[in-house]
């Protein structure tokens, strides 16, 4: 129990002043996305039912490649982001900053791998 | 931070069912959210008849009738009884609306009332607001100048005057806010439909001098972008307006102050 007024509670620490910066990115990204998707989609749809070698031999084309990377890094910053937005609406406290931590790490792991295994295979 | 469950002491137990008028044709089945601090008891759904032909067309009107004829210890609040005190807002059939102005013919079946969700009840259907008023004060609901000029009258464009209408009607009866899933987790730190409308109301006001600082006060990944436009609040709102849009105004100003 805290005596405290009850404008002092709901002003609390007070504004941040972020979080114009996030809005705008996830908005940045969702647009970037809602063209990368449909095409990575229909280019690389194509190859499915294709042997090993054609798949391989298609991922040796540079905008396939360029566009598969950035289909990426760019839907899973947007996924981070988001999932990072879940996560404050529903947890609290120590439990919210572990699994944003958590959340990122295995955004930035993906990506790493995913790239590793592109550069590997166009390479 | 999100509930499953409802705690322990208010897990609704079955209540009281009155007995109807007799010799009424007519009747209305009541089922009515009572809950007293004073008895330590959980809160109970109390059932109660209510003779449609000795009764005002208003959920308010049946709600007065029950308190004066049925039962006296029925507590809620009402003042104007026309839409404008926002004084009975209050879960009805599901919607979360003012008991004076919803029309009990709009309603298929028993008349389901409960307060305001996930507020604090003060008891049966009042819910404590003093964090909801708390948090309208915190945005500085008045006009803020800094020069002293004009001494007299602050004149406005009709154009200016226009882009306050869909926002000063605002009554502040919660309703909004008390359908907002952000607001039902983080009420704590998030605004709320309500109190950002009324914010918008007043950075939008062509007399206003202190845009920017009211700007600066919402940005926060809380206060204002917890807001995932899910349109509860404008769905709800027994005057019609449109709080989401109005957020979503506000964070148009935000970008355009970035970008």
């Amino acid at each position: 129990m805290r005596y405290l007024t009850a404008r002092k509670r709901a002003e609390g620490k007070g504004a941040s002043h972020t979080g114009t910066e996030h809005h705008w990115k996830m908005q940045v990204s969702a647009a970037g996305l809602a063209v990368l998707v449909p095409t990575f989609v229909f280019l690389f749809g194509s190859t499915i039912g294709g042997t090993y070698e054609e798949v391989t031999a298609d991922l040796t084309s540079p905008f396939l490649v360029i566009l598969t990377a950035l289909v990426l890094v760019v839907g899973m910053q947007h996924f981070a982001q988001g999932c990072k937005m879940a996560i404050e609406d529903y947890t609290q406290g120590s439990l919210r900053k572990g699994l944003i931590m958590l959340v990122f790490g295995l955004s930035y792991a993906i990506t790493a791998t995913g790239l590793f295994a592109l550069a590997k295979l166009a390479l | 931070m999100v509930q499953f469950t409802l705690p322990k002491n208010s897990k609704m137990t079955t209540g009281k069912t009155w007995e109807a008028p007799k010799g009424a044709t007519n009747l209305r089945k009541f089922q009515i959210y009572r809950w007293d601090p004073d008895t330590g008891e959980n809160p109970r759904v109390d059932t109660y008849f209510v003779d449609m032909d000795k009764c005002g067309p208003m959920v308010l009107d049946a709600l007065i009738k029950i308190k004066n004829e049925i039962d006296p210890t029925l507590t809620f609040r009402r003042s104007c009884r026309e839409g404008i005190c926002g004084s009975c807002a209050m879960n009805i059939d599901g919607i979360n609306t003012l008991a004076c102005i919803y029309g009990m013919d709009e309603i298929k079946g028993d008349v389901k009332i409960y307060p305001l969700p996930h507020m604090p009840v003060v008891k049966d259907l009042i819910p404590d607001l003093t964090h909801f008023y708390a948090q309208h004060a915190s945005i500085m609901p008045w006009l803020e100048t800094k020069t002293n000029r004009p001494a007299k009258e602050w004149k406005q464009s009709i154009e200016d005057r226009k882009k306050l209408d869909g926002l000063y009607e605002c009554v502040m009866c919660a309703s909004c806010s008390a359908s907002c899933p952000s607001y039902w987790w983080n009420s704590d730190k998030y605004l709320g439909p309500a109190a950002l409308l009324h914010a918008y109301r007043w950075i939008i006001d062509s007399r206003d001098e202190a845009t920017g600082e009211r700007l600066d006060e919402l940005e926060d990944p809380f206060k204002l972008y917890r807001c995932h436009t899910i349109m509860n609040c404008a769905k709800t709102c027994p005057k019609g307006l449109n709080p989401a849009k109005a957020i979503a105004e506000i964070k148009k100003m935000m970008v355009s102050r970035h970008v």
